[in-house]
């Protein structure tokens, strides 16, 4: 393994680390009006929802990859590898998280939102003054390791030509016949950028665990 | 539309036989990869240092590396260590690892649920090791893990997927194959998402009413 090619492989992860950040983001945000609507009292929004959110998580990441990057760009759009990427993983992220609001909505004691709506609260201060607070802390946890499989789901991205480690991992073994140790490398890479994750998740898991009693 | 469904008709069979070998690389991967992951949840629990260390080590690389990176290291990197497989046996390789590392935290889990109770009871009715964990310990730890290590299942066909990268004629690789020879990406691509979604979301439904059944009486 000589320094130019540990130099090629670690220029990856600067487009590995934004894909994640780019895709997570999406995600976070769709996530919320798709929670919602998954929890709406309309047959109609729920259904959609659902469907949506199954039909998401159903079929695999690199096929939603293609289909974006090869399958939309015949006619009116042209997406480059890292839009098609960042749009495909958002999505999925999307579903997921969705997935997660709901799980940490129905953590969260009923009696919170009958006492707010009791002090005649709007539904605007319900969510984010009562409701969101507590939402977050509970779901970081499992957002935290979603987003540590994202950053390796991200892997993906590399089959439609994202410049990123998995990317530059399999030019550099096609170039020198080498792959036990680049691909090894590649896998470390991974780990080490998943641990600042694991690290941040728990450390604010704990700060934010300190400020409410239990 | 009749020209789409022409189309579909035309290259079903192909897409079939791809689906096909998905489904067979994942199974092959599930059972040996499951029987693995409780070999390793076992490992890890284990008093011996040096079994604890090495099933750590195969656990956190086989659940930090991205599986798509554990099949290029198993098809591109072992031939460099003298090991040459066919893509089939380097996917099962990757996957099973792969699977061995997720199903023994889901083992370990279903193991960790089971009351320390059982397992002073089994010593006191005087069962050795080996035979409190097979007729006391394991049964009930199991049928706590089932809900989970299906929806594993679920996601291991997803991730067979990947074995595209590694030139295994698997359901993404025909599609991909049939979308460049026809320059019709779309609607390959199209089918190939509708026969994921046809096994993945009937089975998504059926393991969470499961788990809702399970649930039920917990």
């Amino acid at each position: 393994m000589t320094q130019d090619m540990l130099l090629t492989m670690v220029s990856g992860v600067p487009w590995t680390i934004a894909l994640t950040a780019v895709a997570l983001l999406i995600g976070v945000v769709l996530g919320i009006p798709l929670c919602a609507m998954r929890m709406s009292k309309l047959v109609v929004l729920r259904m959609v929802a659902n469907t949506l959110i199954l039909t998401l998580r159903a079929i695999p990441p690199i096929v939603w990859l293609f289909f974006i990057f090869f399958g939309l760009d015949t006619g009116f759009v042209s997406l480059n590898p890292f839009q098609a990427a960042a749009i495909g993983l958002g999505l999925i992220t999307a579903a997921n998280m969705a997935e997660i609001y709901r799980g940490a909505m129905s953590a969260i004691h009923s009696g919170q939102s009958e006492a707010s709506m009791a002090l005649g609260l709007s539904t605007y201060h319900r969510f984010f003054d009562v409701l969101g607070p507590q939402l977050f802390r509970v779901a970081l946890p499992s957002a935290a390791s979603y987003a540590i499989g994202l950053l390796k789901d991200s892997a993906i991205a590399s089959t439609i030509g994202v410049h990123e480690i998995a990317f530059q991992a399999s030019h550099v073994s096609q170039r020198t016949f080498r792959g036990l140790d680049v691909y090894a490398v590649a896998g470390l890479l991974y780990i080490l950028l998943s641990l600042p994750i694991a690290w941040a998740s728990r450390w604010a898991d704990l700060h934010l665990r300190a400020r409410v009693a239990r | 539309m009749n020209d789409l469904v022409d189309f579909w008709l035309e290259h079903l069979p192909a897409m079939l036989d791809g689906l096909l070998v998905s489904v067979q690389v994942t199974g092959v991967s599930l059972a040996i990869g499951v029987p693995l992951g409780l070999m390793l949840a076992l490992a890890v629990q284990s008093r011996s240092k040096p079994m604890r260390g090495i099933a750590i080590v195969v656990v956190e690389v086989g659940r930090g590396a991205p599986a798509l990176i554990l099949l290029q290291f198993t098809y591109f990197g072992l031939p460099n260590a003298g090991l040459s497989l066919d893509s089939f046996a380097s996917a099962v390789i990757a996957l099973a690892w792969c699977t061995g590392a997720y199903t023994s935290e889901i083992i370990r889990a279903g193991l960790e649920a089971v009351p320390h109770g059982q397992k002073e009871a089994a010593e006191a009715i005087g069962l050795n090791h080996l035979d409190a964990l097979r007729y006391v310990i394991l049964p009930q730890a199991l049928r706590v893990s089932v809900p989970a290590l299906l929806g594993f299942s679920i996601l291991m066909l997803q991730a067979s997927s990947l074995c595209f990268a590694i030139a295994l004629p698997e359901l993404v690789s025909q599609a991909y194959l049939i979308g460049s020879t026809t320059f019709r990406y779309m609607p390959i691509l199209v089918l190939a998402g509708l026969l994921y979604a046809a096994i993945c979301i009937p089975a998504t439904i059926a393991v969470s009413a499961l788990e809702r059944k399970l649930g039920a009486h917990a």
